[in-house]
């Protein structure tokens, strides 16, 4: 089941890691993304560190680690086709990130909750 | 959407194709449409995009003892542009300016036989009928009783030429009015995609009317403010407020080819405008900085106010991005920043973006090759 930030990142619990993308609704706001940077993997980040830049025909936004942890995996085939984020947002996931602290995400909201979010 | 937001004559149209609605200059306006930003630009590129630019500002300054000449020199007053030689049915592209030799605003400005009609920016549009209205033996009056709509694209002229078919004839820059229904359209054969297309002005009750039926024709869509930003962009074209403004000279912001030989030192009509011996000395003798195209390595967009660097580590910046993003027919990045004269086209300069360097070439404006119908 996924969780979501308030961020707009989605949420994917997969064994000892988490998955990370952004949402539908990011994805709309953020229109065109024609480039995306994403971290090295094995980077340590804390919680809240600016981990991937996206780049849209708009503007350029950041995704946050969503906790503390390492990067174990990053999707660089997305990185060559940045506009996937646009067609098919939940497929495009950014990194995988294993948590310092236990792959818990129950202080994350689920869809009801997120969908109240975005309203 | 704030409610002093002013609307355009199309807002309930914008919002009935589901556009993203946004304040610019005062005016409510649309983005994008559902289709994106990318989308809107390659479809005006490929076919033909309709454009909703009723937020200009259109003006019509008239000689009060009815000398077209009299006017002429009026105008010329402000504006470093030979007003008297234009011929009746033509239009040309001119620029205000002011006292320190920058530039008030850029305009459009045609003669229409008995008066003279003038599209400005919205932003300047109050500031340029006030300038306006210091002329003496003009009478100067804001139309605002019509809109104004752009339709851009390889595909504009057949599309207008099965509606208004005389306009078939229209060449690069020609104004004329045309009646369409019934209803009077002043166009003009212009606009501010690189595109061959046609800006019309169409009086506000049929708007919309006029609208639906560029709409109506399968070529069409409706682009946004997003990807006429992204197509002026990639045909070069300045824009007022970014890439040029109050303290950046003509010669700075490369438009010293609005101002022809006769306005310039040694000519018939030389000076008599605002900052003329300054903006006529740096003419002659050429610019320190001016307006350069810039195409980053890579991918990542470089937006207004990156800073420019000469090498890849250490030093000052040698400019800053004045208008940048991503190019949809370029498939890349693509940029504009007044930089130092001297450097030759394909240097290679660094701009700083997020902590790093990333090697940007020095290149030739336009980045796409403009099909105007000359």
């Amino acid at each position: 089941m996924l969780k979501y930030t308030e961020d707009h990142e989605w949420l994917r619990a997969e064994g000892d890691e988490i998955v990370v993308g952004i949402t539908a609704h990011a994805s709309e706001q953020l229109g065109d993304v024609v480039f995306i940077e994403l971290p090295e993997e094995g980077r340590e980040v804390s919680a809240g560190d600016e981990v991937v830049v996206i780049e849209s025909v708009k503007a350029a936004s950041d995704i946050a680690a969503p906790v503390a942890g390492v990067i174990t995996a990053v999707n660089s085939a997305l990185a060559d086709a940045p506009g996937g984020v646009n067609d098919d947002p939940l497929a495009a996931w950014f990194f995988r990130i294993k948590p310092a602290d236990g792959t818990s995400l129950d202080g994350f909201m689920d869809d009801a909750a997120y969908q109240a979010l975005i309203g | 959407m704030t409610d002093d937001s002013r609307r355009t004559g199309l807002y309930d149209l914008h919002v009935a194709l589901g556009a993203r609605m946004v304040p610019f200059a005062g005016w409510a306006m649309p983005v994008q449409y559902p289709t994106g930003v990318m989308a809107e630009h390659l479809h005006t590129r490929a076919r033909a995009g309709l454009f909703d630019v009723s937020h200009m500002g259109q003006v019509l300054v008239t000689p009060q003892g009815g000398d077209m000449a009299q006017a002429a020199l009026a105008l010329e007053s402000l504006i470093p542009a030979d007003v008297l030689g234009l011929p009746q049915g033509r239009q040309r592209y001119g620029l205000f300016t002011n006292d320190q030799g920058g530039i008030g605003d850029d305009l459009m400005f045609a003669n229409r036989g008995d008066h003279f009609l003038l599209v400005v920016n919205a932003a300047c549009a109050d500031k340029d009928i006030a300038h306006l209205q210091t002329l003496e033996g003009v009478t100067v009056t804001p139309v605002t009783d019509r809109g104004l709509l752009a339709l851009q694209g390889p595909q504009a002229a057949g599309v207008l030429a099965r509606l208004v078919p005389a306009t078939a004839d229209m060449r690069f820059m020609d104004s004329q009015i045309h009646v369409w229904d019934g209803v009077e359209l002043w166009m003009s054969r212009s606009g501010y995609t690189g595109e061959d297309g046609f800006e019309i002005s169409v009086p506000a009750a049929d708007l919309r009317r006029f609208a639906q039926a560029l709409l109506d024709q399968p070529e069409v869509a409706p682009i946004g403010l997003g990807a006429r930003d992204s197509l002026r962009l990639e045909a070069g074209m300045p824009l007022y407020g970014h890439d040029m403004d109050a303290t950046v000279t003509p010669a700075q912001a490369a438009l010293g080819w609005s101002i022809p030989k006769v306005r310039r030192s040694g000519g018939a009509r030389a000076g008599g405008f605002p900052g003329a011996d300054a903006i006529l000395a740096e003419l002659a003798e050429g610019p320190a900085s001016v307006r350069r195209g810039l195409r980053p390595e890579g991918r990542a967009p470089i937006r207004e106010g990156v800073a420019i660097f000469a090498d890849a580590e250490g030093g000052e910046p040698v400019g800053h991005v004045s208008s940048g993003g991503f190019g949809p027919s370029v498939n890349g990045p693509v940029a504009m920043a007044c930089l130092p004269t001297g450097l030759p086209d394909g240097a290679t300069v660094h701009a700083e973006l997020r902590g790093k360097r990333i090697p940007v070439a020095i290149t030739p404006l336009p980045f796409i090759t403009p099909s105007y119908k000359r």
